[in-house]
């Protein structure tokens, strides 16, 4: 069933953060319908290489839609049309021939472009060192059955927990809001015992975080939800909200 | 070069709590006096940034990703061993440790697998309480899952997505220490050079990827997690940036390589498709549980699958070992669907590929059931093949997954550098010459939580230091080393990139040094790297310049002591006259043709000290000694 097809793609070309970008158009053809959207960008990449051109400056690693490290607008849309997929598990497949495919960074004030399609994600980072974690330290715990979790329990937290943050939320929402992000960690966390005591101290600070890194406010757009290539889903913001009340009432925090 | 393992005394079971005791102990107020740099945050770096920070002390860690978070073990899938016994079918630390030691061919040391055994509980019950999801039965206890190379069901999963999971607790926890202050973090950073001061690690080179900037950073030990060298092989189940360069260019620097041939071939991987592929994605060994592998009995049968009836398929693992079936160990399962797609009887377009078949399950058990369990990691083969598995058997081939091999460390995991110790994969230690599944996860997380937490502060008590800055002459070199190398790679301006070069060393390697070797094809493929190698140096192309984001000049790095580290793992294949494990010389093999080991002549680790640039590296050897488990022809019938 392999076939080949030729495309147009208009690519988003910035040279730094200080420089303005543009598009540029590149006509690649005979791309193979079984290969990877990161592999159709390599062959433009050694083509432009040898013609002695800038290669396109693009993140990815893994390659298998777990390390969050890839993503880009296609179209419009973030890691692309395809459902429940980020962008290096996209195949051409998808496409048709003749086809014009428009490719651009995130678009988000809290991420600003590095070079080409390469933004700065590390705010995401300093949500998660606001509170997305249980403090423990090394070596006191007790043995793990000690606690027993309800399954329920469990395969609810491990849906938030998968969570790859790549982004593609705050890139798909209208305000620029990392509400899917956050409020899958505090979910994950809420749920299970384990994080129980920490949980409205959590809720609080990392919202406060995200407010600080001029993330944009939820107002249930749901565009991030349909975005997320691990469909992560908004329930998660609910209990965000639950968690962030919850600890308005009663918490100690100052 | 010396090689003191500095395995301490005692019976095996009480060496480790022996030797904590007779550790010296640095004073908890002087612990934040002393800097120390992690490189890497995969399991092994996030785990050690994390544990030493909570101890209190000035921890710098760098890592190539533009967060901690994707560090190469995110893409783990199977699980992580523990021997709890929770399942009450007989394990024990015992028999983790006999399992692993066994599984490794008897290539490892006694003390060191022990050790990982014990601790293999103490990780369990702290990711339990990071909040890590791990899978529950109906009672809300951990559920168990069984992996390769043994017979009971040890094996710890969150979903197909274990790797995540204990990566994002260990990165949790890091994140902890970086708003406390105690871990500087420094991201998309690659560091180029080890600076070595009076026979001491007291810094690292590295060039910040963003801005092209070469940075130095001085501390008083040094703790490198930088992964294995699978991606040497170019397509392999790695990311795309793992790579041999911090390890390699430590081996230049004095550390010994130890065992560099041992790479494992991991036998259920989606096949590879087209010459612009990229990259090998596996399919857990954890479906083995549940899927049947079989060929076709007639060679060349071209019939889809679901035309094959029961009696003309060939479950060729649960016929030729009956005890372990489809749970063989990684590199009996790999050999074995090689040699039958050698002989014609290889299914799909290529021939290259045996079928995993997930249908009786799936009758036995349900499709829910099977979902629950492998849901993602049947959905990523969907993806990428465009076939559903639920409807007709996938179709694997084995690939380039682990490195056993690695930078050699003592009981302490120092390396021979004083002050530099190795972590994680890019060790050489517990694994011997061949990794069992759910293990790696295992050690990356026993090294870094808790093993360097005690052994840095026996090494840091007892020495004494002289202060230290990156202004020392020999920071200075190292960064002249550094720019030299990387203006020469901009300067070449040649006709052929970079992946062009990945790919025919990949390929050559795959050929001659993969999964059967000879020494024939050895001492063809050494003459064929020195020729790339030359290539190399002459006609490869990287565009750009060094002072920005420049993702060609990166490779162009990685792929150039990739070329040179290919032929170290040939001259220890060489060597190495005997088949073990991922190891295996056609050379020596049992009437089975299963491999033959020399426990007389080969019973020690190949460790190998760098000589001058062109000249041979020196041989060293650790006899490895077996005090407690006899050494027996592996058999899995
Ligand atoms: C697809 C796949 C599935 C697997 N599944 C399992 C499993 O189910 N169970 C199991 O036990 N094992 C599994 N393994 C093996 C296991 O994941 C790895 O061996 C383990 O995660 C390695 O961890 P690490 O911390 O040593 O290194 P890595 O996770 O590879 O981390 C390396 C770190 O070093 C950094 N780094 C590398 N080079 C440099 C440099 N030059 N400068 C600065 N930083 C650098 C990287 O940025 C990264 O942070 C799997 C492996 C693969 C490929
Ligand atoms: S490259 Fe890892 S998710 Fe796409």
């Amino acid at each position: 069933m392999t076939r080949t097809i030729n495309l147009t793609l208009k690519i988003w070309r910035q040279k730094g953060p200080e420089f303005k970008g543009k598009f540029e158009t590149y006509n690649v053809r005979n791309i193979s319908t079984d290969m990877s959207f990161l592999e159709m960008i390599d062959i433009i990449n050694e083509q432009l290489t040898l013609d002695g051109k800038d290669p396109i400056v693009f993140d990815h690693d893994c390659r298998e839609g777990i390390c969050g490290t890839c993503g880009a607008m296609v179209n419009g849309r973030a890691h692309g049309p395809e459902k429940g997929t980020t962008l290096c598990q996209l195949h051409m497949r998808h496409f048709s021939e003749g086809d014009t495919i428009v490719i651009e960074p995130w678009r988000s004030r809290a991420f600003p472009v590095i070079k080409d399609l390469v933004v700065d994600r590390s705010a995401l980072d300093q949500i998660i060192q606001a509170g997305g974690y249980i403090s423990v330290n090394t070596g006191g715990a007790p043995d793990a059955n000690t606690l027993p979790v309800p399954q329920e329990i469990a395969e609810k937290a491990m849906d938030a927990a998968a969570c790859i943050g790549c982004g593609a939320c705050v890139a798909a929402c209208p305000n620029a809001a990392a509400m899917l992000f956050t409020g899958a960690k505090v979910s994950q966390l809420a749920l299970l015992p384990q994080g129980k005591p920490e949980a409205a101290k959590r809720a609080l600070c990392m919202v406060r975080k995200m407010d600080e890194l001029h993330f944009g406010n939820c107002t249930n757009e749901k565009e991030c939800e349909v975005e997320c290539p691990k469909e992560i889903s908004i329930v998660n913001i609910a209990r965000l909200n639950r968690e962030f009340m919850k600890a308005g009432f009663f918490s100690t925090v100052p | 070069m010396q090689l003191e393992a500095r395995i301490p005394g005692g019976q095996l079971s009480e060496k480790w709590d022996r030797h904590r005791f007779e550790l010296k102990l640095v004073n908890p107020a002087n612990k934040r006096k002393y800097d120390i740099i992690v490189v890497g945050t995969g399991l092994a770096g996030g785990s050690a940034s994390a544990a030493l920070a909570e101890l209190g002390y000035t921890v710098k860690t760098f890592c190539i990703q533009d967060s901690p978070r994707r560090a190469h073990s995110i893409a783990a899938q199977g699980g992580i061993n523990a021997a709890k016994n929770y399942t009450n079918e007989g394990d024990s630390i015992w028999r983790l440790f006999y399992d692993t030691i066994k599984g490794g061919d008897f290539r490892a040391r006694e003390a060191n697998v022990y050790r990982l055994a014990q601790i293999s509980n103490n990780i369990i019950d702290h990711c339990v309480a990071q909040g890590i999801p791990f899978a529950r039965d109906y009672g809300g206890l951990l559920a168990n899952r069984s992996f390769g190379g043994s017979q009971v069901s040890r094996t710890f999963y969150a979903r197909g997505q274990t790797g995540q999971q204990l990566l994002l607790g260990a990165y949790g926890a890091m994140m902890r220490q970086v708003a406390a202050g105690q871990i500087t973090m420094y991201p998309r950073r690659e560091m180029l050079d080890l600076v070595v001061i009076n026979g001491k690690a007291r810094g690292i080179v590295v060039r910040n990827l963003v801005t092209g900037e070469i940075e130095t950073h001085a501390a008083h030990a040094i703790v490198l997690c930088t992964g294995g060298y699978g991606n040497l092989f170019f397509l392999s189940t790695n990311a795309m940036s793992s790579n041999v360069s911090a390890a390699f260019r430590a081996y230049k620097k004095g550390a010994g390589f130890a065992n560099p041939c041992f790479s494992q071939i991991h036998p259920t991987c989606i096949p590879v498709h087209g010459t612009y592929q990229s990259k090998l994605t596996l399919m857990s060994e954890s479906l083995r549980n549940d899927g049947r592998v079989w060929v076709p009995k007639t060679p060349g049968d071209k019939r889809p699958p679901h035309q094959i009836p029961e009696s003309e398929r060939d479950y060729y693992l649960e016929r030729k070992y009956p005890s372990f079936g489809n749970l063989v160990p990684r590199d009996v399962a790999s050999r074995n669907a090689k040699s039958l797609c050698d002989s014609g009887k290889g299914v799909g377009d290529t021939g290259l590929a045996v079928y995993l078949d997930l249908s009786d399950s799936i009758r036995r058990d349900g499709k829910d059931i099977i979902e629950k369990k492998y849901g993602n990691l049947i959905q990523m083969y969907e993806k990428i093949t465009a076939d559903d598995p639920y409807e007709t058997p996938m179709m694997i081939y084995p690939a380039v997954h682990y490195t056993m091999g690695g930078l050699w460390v003592d009981y302490n995991l120092m390396s021979t550098i004083d002050g530099f110790f190795v972590l994680g994969e890019a060790n050489f230690s517990d694994h011997g010459a061949n990794r069992l599944g759910a293990s790696a996860l295992m050690q990356g997380l026993a090294d870094g939580y808790f093993i360097i937490p005690y052994t840095i502060g026996g090494y840091l008590a007892g020495t004494p230091f002289e202060e230290v800055n990156t202004s020392h002459q020999a920071f200075k070199e190292a960064t002249q080393a550094v720019k030299t190398r990387i203006e020469n790679l901009l300067s070449i301006n040649g006709k052929r990139t970079v992946d062009d070069f990945h790919r025919e060393l990949g390929l050559i390697m795959w050929d001659y040094c993969g999964m059967s070797r000879n020494d024939q094809g050895l001492i063809k493929a050494r003459g064929m790297i020195q020729e790339l190698r030359a290539e190399f140096w002459e006609n490869v192309v990287v565009p750009g310049s060094s002072e920005d984001f420049n993702q060609s000049l990166e490779r162009a790095g990685r792929v150039a002591d990739f070329i040179e580290f290919g032929e170290l793992m040939i001259i220890d294949a060489l060597a190495r006259k005997e088949s073990c494990g991922g190891h295996f010389n056609e050379a020596y093999q049992t009437e089975d043709n299963e491999a033959l080991r020399d426990d007389e002549n080969f019973s020690h680790v190949a460790v190998w000290e760098f000589a001058e640039a062109d000249k041979e590296p020196v041989l060293h050897k650790e006899e490895l000694i077996f005090q407690n488990v006899e050494l027996t022809h592996r058999s899995y019938k």
